[in-house]
């Protein structure tokens, strides 16, 4: 095998560096004592005291979680029936819906889902948000679980029929325990993209009711607002990320490449 | 078991919600495209709720169906030429973006794909890694450096000076947003060039130089030519969602470097014209399959011809 030239390395690394250099700077502004994000300063720990103090920035975490966990649990079951489905039957209508709201850009699916509530006469709150959530959400869990199925050796369940299992039986001996990395997978995804979502939260919330991606992005966006604050609880937001990825690939190694 | 009976039971629920809450929202919204504005913003209404008895009436005659629908907000899109203007520079500003993401992926997924499997998973893991970090994050992280007294323009700045130059302002610029605009696409454009490369067969390398090619000859005769099923794939997942952005120019960009997502936000959120906002979104999906299309249609090609 060639290997691979000097400089394709240090392009490379290069290419390495302006990936994480932007988050490193965060970071470590978070525990800069001045409230420009400009120069360092001195080491502090005071955004991190002001963050816990912030009752509003609090608040929007608490929604932000409770509407991913329900997006969760709601979105990774719909999700595997969906992932289940187009893996063993050929079906026409529901790939479809599945797989356009995560070609289209967000913005689409956003400003419909607006029409759409408004149009109910609902009240755009939390359960706008979360509804929105699981309908963008069922689909990366689709993928990821009818990825996983393909990979399955189907012999296996044919054994097991043989052997005089029930399908219900062979289902939840036998498949239901192999693609559990797959479904842990997507599971994590829905989480993820749920806490992490801004665009469509910002078309399905009203006033009110903020997340916390919309409360990063309304201080960000008014200067007056905005201070290293905001750094601290996006470190805070990274170590949840970081975290959830170790505790998954320690749970379920093979969860984190179900996608390849 | 009924086969039938399990087939509804397991695709129903999924196929039901996704009808609730994308299809039939999307069906309204194209629908909203030929109606009239609202008074008061969002769309005139077709059925009022008497206010005194609480029965439903209905507004207008349903046989005349001009009184409720209409062409004149398509019209309006294709008459005033500012609006094709904003969608011809989105398209520039996602082409370059695209260029860019390209240029930048090329020798990292060419290293990844040159790794051995070890470091392979984690090269890949480093690539997908700051994706996980919150978006509104990563472009504040870009609000931070490109910032006016930042270390990053006070040192361009001086350099500048040496030479003469005027200061420049980062952010708030065209500039910012493509920065943004690539920053938050790359991986997509990483991971599936990585995944075509890694399938090329080294000895057609290795035969094109005993035959006498040099190294940029190589990559352009061999290399490349091969690898454009991985360059369109990633083309469609970069070029598509940079396409409708919004928040990138709405906080890196300035007053000029507005995307087609800031005028289809400011329709529904700001002028409340829904009308004509759900016509930009339309467009916006048409210029979406438009560009599914090519890349789908080039990407094959250059299978075929593999």
């Amino acid at each position: 095998m060639k290997k691979v030239s000097n400089w394709v390395w240090a392009c490379a690394a290069l290419v390495y560096a302006f990936l994480y250099l932007p988050l490193i700077i965060v970071v470590l502004f978070s525990f800069n004592d001045s409230n420009l994000n400009a120069e360092w300063v001195g080491f502090t720990f005071k955004w991190y005291e002001m963050l816990l103090q912030d009752e509003v920035m609090i608040e929007a975490a608490m929604h932000t979680l409770i509407i991913g966990f329900i997006t969760c649990i709601v979105a990774t079951v719909l999700g595997t029936l969906a992932g289940f489905a187009m893996y063993k039957w050929r079906l026409r209508l529901l790939p479809a819906l599945v797989l356009t709201p995560i070609a289209i850009p967000e913005i689409l699916m956003g400003v419909a889902l607006l029409i759409f509530f408004v149009m109910l006469n609902m009240t755009l709150g939390l359960v706008s948000i979360t509804l929105s959530h699981i309908a963008f959400c069922i689909g990366f869990v689709a993928i990821v679980v009818r990825s996983r199925l393909q990979g399955m050796d189907e012999s296996l369940v044919e054994a097991a029929r043989d052997l005089g299992a029930s399908p219900i039986t062979a289902f939840r001996a036998i498949t239901l325990p192999l693609i559990m990395p797959g479904i842990i997978a997507g599971a994590l995804m829905a989480f993820t993209l749920s806490i992490d979502d801004f665009v469509i939260s910002f078309f399905t919330a009203g006033v009110g009711s903020n997340t916390l991606p919309l409360e990063i992005y309304s201080r960000v966006k008014v200067p007056m607002k905005l201070n290293p604050e905001v750094n601290a609880v996006s470190t805070l937001l990274m170590l949840l990320t970081l975290s959830l990825i170790l505790v998954v690939s320690k749970v379920a190694p093979s969860a984190l490449r179900a996608g390849d | 078991m009924n086969n039938r009976l399990a087939k509804w039971l397991i695709s129903g629920p999924p196929l039901l919600y996704l009808l609730l809450f994308f299809a039939i929202p999307s069906a309204i919204m194209a629908f909203a495209a030929f109606r009239f504005p609202g008074d008061y913003g969002g769309l005139l209404p077709l059925v009022e709720v008497n206010p005194e008895t609480g029965a439903r009436e209905v507004l207008i005659n349903f046989g005349n169906y001009a009184d409720f629908l209409t062409w004149e907000n398509f019209q309006r899109f294709f008459e005033e030429p500012i609006y094709i203007e904003l969608f011809l520079k989105s398209f520039w500003y996602a082409g370059i973006t695209t260029g860019v993401c390209i240029v930048l992926a090329y020798p990292l997924a060419w290293l990844i794909a040159r790794s051995s499997k070890k470091t392979r998973d984690l090269l890949v893991l480093m690539v997908i890694l700051p994706f996980w970090s919150n978006f509104l994050i990563r472009v504040y992280a870009w609000m931070i450096i490109l910032g006016p007294q930042s270390y990053f323009s006070q040192v361009l700045n001086r350099v500048l000076a040496v030479f003469g130059i005027e200061p420049v302002s980062l952010l708030f610029s065209q500039f910012a947003v493509i920065i943004g605009l690539v920053y938050v696409h790359l991986p997509f454009m990483v991971l599936p060039l990585y995944a075509n490369l890694e399938k090329h067969d080294m000895a057609l390398l290795d035969a094109a130089q005993d035959l006498g090619a040099n190294a940029w000859q190589r990559f352009w005769k061999v290399t490349w030519p091969l690898s454009l099923p991985g360059v369109w794939a990633g083309t469609a997942l970069v070029f598509i969602p940079a396409l409708g952005m919004f928040a990138i120019p709405d906080l890196l960009g300035g007053t000029n470097s507005m995307m087609i997502g800031n005028l289809i936000k400011q329709q529904f959120l700001d002028s409340r014209d829904w009308p004509f906002g759900s016509v930009l979104s339309i467009m916006l999906t048409l210029s979406v399959l438009l560009m599914a299309a090519i890349a789908a249609w080039a990407g094959s090609r250059g299978k075929a011809k593999k």
